[in-house]
């Protein structure tokens, strides 16, 4: 593999991680991981529009007039999203009713469209569907980490498979009933983004605003 | 009545897009800074979602849904399949028209608003609008007060976000949890807040 497309594939999922750095595309996908089987199959929806939006958008790039790339973009995605919905409804219908309707808002998820519009415009296919994959797994990443976490402290199991016995069922440990409610989400990402840039210290944010210390004879 | 003034109140505090279900987190995060600008885009937020949410709900009833197409002579079509792209297509659509709009018999309101709406095509929550809209299965009027509500349950929380936000510079705040880190922690805190509407019966 050669080292651009290493780039291109590593890269978004530590050092330029679209969701912890970027801010971008924890909309949809949030709510979804409460437990980690819905979770996995919101990955692989989102790692597979992404690749291959990217992919289509960089083969139409040269002949794209830029004056209507965005409403052609949100086409392309728009149709994916449809042909992978269609494909949970029919092969994990289960699974589909779970995440009802954040599959659909895969749509207006920003990191495909960011993607497609800063990467897959400029650069060739090949390269273009790896970055499509690898930010795919970047949001996989973060998505994955919070279920697992949100299930296991929250109900005790991983997958449905029991891992701490809970108290109810004849075992030790106590549920957290607030890991199953939505603020839990929010608190668990704002953790992982404190170790995230504890380790990677580049990315820390500059205060906008820091309060200097001024003695009163200074000040007067 | 009573059951639209409580459809208003779960869509603006139970059921709250962006605190509950995590819609529209993106521009969220990105326009919560200062309360002037938060106000801007909360109000456009509102007057698209009492549109498209509505407009949607309409299309899908009498164009995309199995069936609907009877007034037509085509009853056996079932054009769900095309939700998605409709929906989305709406939405950029009456975003274009209602700057045209604006621009042209409210400029104040257009310059205010200006650089939000085109923003809106892309958020989350205006497309999570429609979407419950159509899987709950309102009718046209409860389509209309849930597009008011939800909307005014998003600006609501962005304002208040951006004034903890305003306030928060004066804080000293741990290094990796500058910024980004300690807003996720204060949505947390929030979204416990708007919770505790939960137990409200009308």
């Amino acid at each position: 593999m050669s080292s651009a497309a290493k780039h291109a594939l590593i890269d978004p999922v530590v050092d330029n991680n679209p969701v912890t750095l970027h801010v971008l595309g924890i909309c949809s996908a949030l709510a979804v991981t409460t437990s980690l089987l819905p979770s996995l199959y919101m990955c692989l929806a989102l790692t597979v529009v992404a690749a291959f939006a990217n992919a289509a958008v960089s083969t139409i790039r040269h002949v794209l007039p830029t004056s209507i790339r965005i409403i052609v973009q949100m086409t392309i995605i728009a149709s994916l999203v449809i042909v992978v919905d269609q494909s949970l409804q029919a092969f994990a219908f289960e699974t589909s009713r779970e995440l009802s309707v954040f599959v659909g808002l895969i749509i207006t998820n920003c990191i495909v469209l960011g993607r497609t519009e800063s990467f897959a415009s400029k650069n060739p296919v090949g390269l273009s569907f790896l970055d499509g994959v690898g930010n795919g797994l970047g949001y996989s990443v973060i998505l994955i980490l919070v279920a697992s976490t949100r299930e296991l402290l929250g109900a005790g199991t991983l997958l449905g498979y029991t891992i701490l016995p809970t108290v109810a069922d004849g075992g030790w440990y106590s549920p957290n009933g607030m890991m199953l409610l939505p603020p839990s989400a929010f608190f668990v990402i704002g953790l992982i983004i404190w170790a995230v840039r504890s380790w990677k210290v580049e990315q820390v944010e500059k205060a906008e605003f820091r309060i200097h210390e001024v003695h009163r004879t200074e000040a007067l | 009545m009573g059951s639209y003034v409580e459809l208003f109140i779960k869509a603006v505090f139970v059921e709250n897009l962006a605190l509950s279900f995590f819609l529209g987190m993106c521009t969220f995060l990105a326009v919560s800074k200062r309360i002037q600008t938060a106000l801007g885009l909360g109000a456009a937020v509102v007057v698209v979602q009492v549109i498209t949410v509505p407009v949607n709900t309409f299309l899908y009833h009498y164009v995309l849904e199995e069936g609907a197409l009877a007034w037509a002579g085509l009853p056996d079509v079932d054009l769900s399949f095309l939700g998605l792209v409709t929906y989305i297509g709406v939405i950029a659509a009456m975003v274009q028209i209602l700057e045209m709009v604006l621009d042209r018999y409210f400029p104040p309101l257009f310059h205010a608003l200006g650089i939000y709406l085109p923003l809106i095509t892309v958020n989350c929550a205006i497309l999570g609008g429609t979407l419950f809209s159509v899987q709950r299965d309102y009718t046209m009027s409860e389509s209309v007060v849930y597009g008011i509500g939800s909307g005014f349950g998003w600006a609501l929380a962005l304002v208040g976000l951006a004034g903890i936000r305003e306030k928060l510079k004066y804080s000293d705040v741990p290094d990796g949890l500058q910024g980004l880190g300690i807003t996720f922690i204060i949505v947390g805190l929030m979204s416990l807040g708007f919770m505790a509407f939960a137990g409200i019966q009308l």
